[in-house]
């Protein structure tokens, strides 16, 4: 999986370059659903950041349901869901976790067209 | 204009001239070139303003990496619509096959294609919601039209090939 492979290289790189480390695997993350695995390593530790999708009244409802099973690996109903969240509320946190990973979402996101943002949980 | 899914795609038969000429419109409508509207929406930032360092980032590197997948989206897409160039009368229906394996590059032409023309034109949830709309009227109902066909077209494929595609894969 592409997604592991680009996060295991993570873990060893500087904070500067993480986006240029990240975009090499967009395209192909893009067609990929990611496989969420718990780690227990100190980048836990840290602040959690999270991933946040923005309305947008022209993408349509089925696909950005269909993105979120893709990118998040969720299961129809919780990406439902998060989808409604989204048309209804304006924006739904979709991810929680450490940076690196939520930046690789927002970027699969934004290779979707989604309205992605990465925000510090507070 | 009809809709028939094969085993390895989608048959789009008896497409008008106006139709096919829409379909024809999906590269060049995807493109946010010369619209700062339109590449505002493509490659929006992945932060707010305060986040400069984050925002810097993001533009030289992750940037050209989705320049690089939304062009290959639609030259598979360019691809596929040369189906509709062949040396018929100018007046006659034809015929598109979208095959399967393309399925993701269609979905993201055509979504790069309706989010320009809504950033263009600066269509809001309303105007969007307007089904009964004619696109008769004027260039702008004409684009409308165009977006609201091109999510019809999503639709299908979302509908029809993605779960051959998942299917397949299994």
């Amino acid at each position: 999986m592409i997604c592991q492979v680009g996060l295991a290289r993570l873990e060893m790189a500087p904070r500067r370059s993480q986006f240029e480390i990240l975009a090499q695997g967009i395209s192909a993350g893009v067609a990929e659903p990611t496989i969420e695995k718990s780690t227990e390593s100190e980048q836990e530790l840290d602040l959690p950041w999270q991933v946040i999708v923005h309305n947008d009244p022209v993408n349509l409802m089925t696909y950005v349901t269909m993105v979120f099973q893709r990118v998040f690996g969720y299961p129809r109903e919780k990406a439902e869901r998060h989808m409604l969240e989204v048309h209804q509320q304006g924006r739904s946190i979709v991810w929680t976790g450490v940076r690196e990973r939520a930046e690789l979402y927002v970027q699969q996101l934004h290779g979707y067209l989604l309205l992605a943002t990465l925000e510090k949980v507070n | 204009m009809d809709i028939c899914r094969l085993k390895d795609g989608l048959e789009i038969s008896e497409l008008d001239p106006f139709l096919a000429e829409l379909l024809r419109q999906i590269p060049a409508s995807a493109s946010a070139d010369n619209s700062p509207a339109a590449q505002a929406r493509l490659f929006s930032p992945p932060g707010d303003a305060n986040e400069t360092e984050m925002r810097a980032e993001w533009k030289t590197y992750v940037e050209p990496e989705l320049q690089r997948l939304f062009r290959s989206a639609t030259e598979t897409v360019a691809a596929d619509l040369q189906q509709l160039s062949g040396n018929e009368k100018t007046f006659a229906n034809r015929t598109l096959v979208i095959p399967a394996k393309n399925a993701d590059a269609w979905l993201n032409a055509l979504n790069q294609a309706r989010l320009s023309i809504a950033a263009r034109n600066e269509f809001n949830e309303r105007d969007l919601s307007d089904n009964y709309r004619s696109p008769i009227g004027s260039r702008r109902d004409l684009s409308l039209f165009q977006v609201n066909f091109y999510g019809f077209l999503q639709e299908f494929i979302l509908r029809e090939l993605m779960d051959c595609r998942e299917g397949s894969s299994t």
